[in-house]
């Protein structure tokens, strides 16, 4: 109970705070003096005091399972185990906002800390506007998702945590997820402030690339994990479903990608401005919007965890207030550097990024569209249409072979101007991955050109920057280690998607069920004990045409608090495929329901992006910039 | 000049977007597309929820009755909420009500039956959600009148309420 009034009054002094060091701001922009003021580190780091004390007795009541707090007794039950007690604190909409202020707050901090050596007058206007965020964010949690509302009588019991989001994945992936979203916050107050004072330059480009880099590295794993838990929780047997809540986590990915290739050549010389600031802008702007889809409940998802129209609204206006702000400070204080713009030839890297621009305004626009449009047509000619996996695969596949091609050309040429030399390599690495790419495409029944164009492409990426990575020359370690990433990733998964197989069966105890020269043995049932759930456990003997032998035990579980029944599947990971088992009750009957898949380079796939991510924190690491 | 222009042709948009979003919100979430041309329901084969035995669709839509078509799944919220609406409805002994359980949990699907009820003389399992995609489903719940020509006459997209069941009701005489 006390744990409750302490973080429900630091949430109310943490906002106030954010209007005191508005006033403070202000004050100190207009002053002569050449320093921050040193009360406004004070007054930050007070503020972010507060945050971290409202969220530590938000994990406390939850942790003493107080169900006098209405998030608590929403999402919590006293038989669940401690760490799930904890991990609830986040895997809720009140909670989560909470953790998003906390990141707020803890960036903008960080920010003026690590950013002495920059302008004054830059820094001020950057900390005002994220109090501006911030006192958005505050606002409403404090109006709409109150944390800490209490319910009297104190119920005895919670009603429990979703047992699907009772899982360690979940535990990281959603601060994981915020952090890259929040990072993209620092960068669009950072970029607005630097337009206002006109000092989007090379000087710029080198600051704002760590904090680029940053919410690039979390927001790519973030989005790994999310899709780790999807595979192997939910159990539809992918990873990727194009479904709203996952396309609003890739959308800011694709500018934030863009924009950090755009950086590359900022940071050398002012160029591609424009690009930049629009960027920046729309990355955090797709960031919030995502959250106003997910959250409002304009869009149903496995994200959605209330649906009150209040909530819609309050972000839906602070969204558009920023967005209004951004474009207003774009349009009266951005001057394009005219001189320095297109001063590069047309084959040069400058010109192969803007390319993968807009390669990426490409992709970007097919998942915006698929995204929102059902919501457009209903609104405006009250017609409901459902868009799935074959619009993004129709339209994203095909520009997926000359965008493969580019990333391998692009980082050959130099800067400015430059003619591609070594043909000669390229040339082989070209015809030996078509080759590779028909004979392995040749014994399998498939869309034969279609794939032999896309994999042929992604081999020759593949090939090209492997050729760099063992050339020891450790020029632009991270750009390779990134686009070998990107290949490795592609390639996984175009051979998962077309080498999948599964079984669906009945089986009881005893049974033995075969299939092309493989057999499923079903050896016994063991039945087991846990605090919060009991669990039905099979053990299966899978013998595979070569005679090799996987036992793989696939679970049921049978959650107590809230009552629901999940089934876990069993997993077998080796280098070259996924081995998949779940297993469901069939009632009133001794046969249980079998689903066996086996997924190839399922581990690559996620191996790839841990690639792809290393490549990000190669280069944030790295203090001289890439040749 | 010019970029006054761009910036007023940008904050037009946005304010376009707004309205849209805001209009968004407050729509209410059960709607009756128009059918002006009675669509013939598509064959398919579909695994039965009880026996797992693959059926054709001849054979589930084989009696001269009138058909209704409910698309739900156990984690869908709105389902709970009509539930008791089919079960009055499946009372009825003029019509069938078939169950496509979309993209769901087996056993949570179970679960949801035994609280609240079968309502269905049959349930079909659409586990990859490629079933209600034949029937040019929008989403979860969704309703189908099938008339005696087997043909669909009527759709309903959201949950069903009170009017829609007296509708159907109407139809159905």
């Amino acid at each position: 109970m006390l744990a409750n009034q302490i973080g429900y009054y630091s949430l109310i002094l943490g906002l106030l705070f954010s209007f005191l060091l508005c006033g403070v701001s202000i004050r100190d922009f207009n002053n002569s003096n050449k320093r921050v003021n040193q009360n406004i580190f004070t007054l930050l780091f007070l503020q972010l005091t507060f945050v971290v004390v409202s969220f530590l007795s938000l994990i406390l009541s939850f942790v003493n399972s107080d169900f006098g707090n209405e998030t608590v007794f929403n999402n919590s039950h006293t038989t669940k185990p401690i760490f799930y007690k904890i991990v609830g604190t986040w895997g809720n909409h009140e909670g989560s906002l909470l953790l998003w202020i906390l990141v707020l707050t803890l960036f903008i901090f960080l920010f003026l800390v690590k950013s002495r050596e920059q302008p004054k007058k830059y820094r001020i206007l950057t900390l005002l506007f994220q109090q501006l965020i911030i006192i958005g964010f505050f606002l409403f949690v404090l109006t709409t998702s109150n944390p800490f509302n209490y319910l009297f009588p104190t119920p005895a019991e919670g009603l429990g945590l979703n047992p699907i989001l009772q899982d360690p994945a979940l535990a990281i992936h959603p601060p994981l997820l915020y952090l890259g979203y929040v990072g993209s916050s620092i960068i669009f107050s950072a970029s607005l402030a630097a337009v206002t004072q006109n000092y989007i330059s090379k000087k710029w480009g080198q600051h704002i690339k760590k904090w680029i880099l940053i919410s690039w590295v979390f927001l790519t794993i973030g989005i790994m994990l999310g899709s780790i838990w999807a595979y192997y929780e939910l159990g539809w047997g992918g990873f990727w479903f194009w479904d709203p809540v996952e396309n609003v986590s890739l959308m800011p990915w694709l500018t934030l990608t863009a924009l950090l290739h755009c950086i590359l050549v900022l940071e050398r010389r002012t160029a591609l401005t424009s690009w930049v600031v629009i960027l920046s802008i729309t990355t955090f702007t797709l960031s919030m919007c995502g959250t106003f889809l997910v959250r409002s409940g304009i869009l149903n998802s496995v994200h959605t965890f209330a649906n009150d129209p209040a909530r819609g609204i309050f972000i839906l206006i602070f969204l558009f207030i920023l967005i209004f702000l951004a474009l207003g400070i774009f349009f009266l204080f951005h001057k394009e550097n005219k001189k320095d713009l297109n001063n590069f030839f047309w084959l040069s890297r400058e010109s192969s990024i803007m390319v993968n621009n807009w390669f990426m305004m490409y992709f970007l626009s097919v998942v915006l569209i698929g995204t929102v449009y059902p919501i457009f047509l209903d609104v405006i000619s009250s017609e409901k249409i459902s868009v799935g996996p074959p619009f993004y695969h129709k339209l994203i596949a095909p520009f997926l072979a000359p965008f493969l091609l580019f990333m391998a050309l692009g980082p050959k040429l130099q800067w400015i101007k430059s003619k591609i030399e070594k043909k000669n390599s390229l040339i082989i690495f070209f015809i030996i991955s078509v080759v590779l790419t028909f004979s392995i495409l040749k014994n399998i029944t498939v869309d034969f050109l279609f794939y032999t164009i896309l994999i042929s492409a992604a081999f020759f990426l593949f090939f090209t920057t492997l050729k760099k990575l063992f050339s020891k020359k450790f020029i632009n370690v991270s750009q390779v280690i990134a686009h070998f990433g990107f290949s490795l990733f592609i390639l996984a998964i175009l051979f998962n998607g077309i080498l999948s197989s599964e079984i669906i069966t009945n089986i009881k105890v005893g049974e033995k069920y075969n299939f092309n020269k493989s057999e499923i043995f079903f050896k016994k049932i063991e039945e087991k004990k846990e605090i919060n759930f009991n669990s039905i456990i099979g053990h299966f003997r899978i013998t595979n045409e070569k005679g090799k032998v996987v036992e793989l035990k696939p679970e049921i579980r049978i959650y107590n608090q809230p009552e629901i029944i999940t089934s876990e599947a069993d997993i077998k990971t080796t280098l070259l495929e996924d081995k998949f088992l779940v297993m469901n009750i069939v009632k009133g009957d001794e046969y249980f329901n079998i689903r066996y898949q086996i997924k190839p380079f399922m581990l690559w796939i996620w191996v790839s992006v841990l690639l792809l991510s290393l490549g990000g924190l190669i280069s944030l690491f790295k203090n001289k910039y890439e040749k | 000049m010019k970029n006054k222009y761009k910036a007023s042709i940008f904050f037009l948009f946005f304010i376009f977007c707004f309205v849209v979003f805001y209009k968004g919100l407050n729509n209410p979430n059960i709607y009756t597309p128009n059918i002006k041309v009675k669509k013939n329901i598509p064959l398919f084969k579909a695994k039965d929820f009880n026996s797992k035995v693959y059926i054709n669709s001849e054979k589930i839509f084989d009696e001269n009755k009138y058909y209704i078509v409910n698309i739900w799944a156990s984690w869908c919220v709105p389902c709970i909420k009509e539930h008791p609406l089919l079960m009055e409805l499946s009372i009825n002994q003029s019509i069938k009500i078939i169950g496509l359980n979309y993209r769901d949990n087996l056993n949570n699907a179970k679960k949801f039956i035994n609280e609240y009820g079968n309502p269905y003389t049959q349930i079909l399992i659409d586990s990859d959600g490629t079933l209600a995609v034949e029937f040019g489903a929008y989403g979860v719940p969704e309703t189908l009148i099938i008339d005696k020509n087997k043909k669909i006459i009527k759709k309903f997209v959201g949950p069903i309420n009170e009017e829609t069941v007296q509708e159907i009701k109407s139809i159905i005489k």
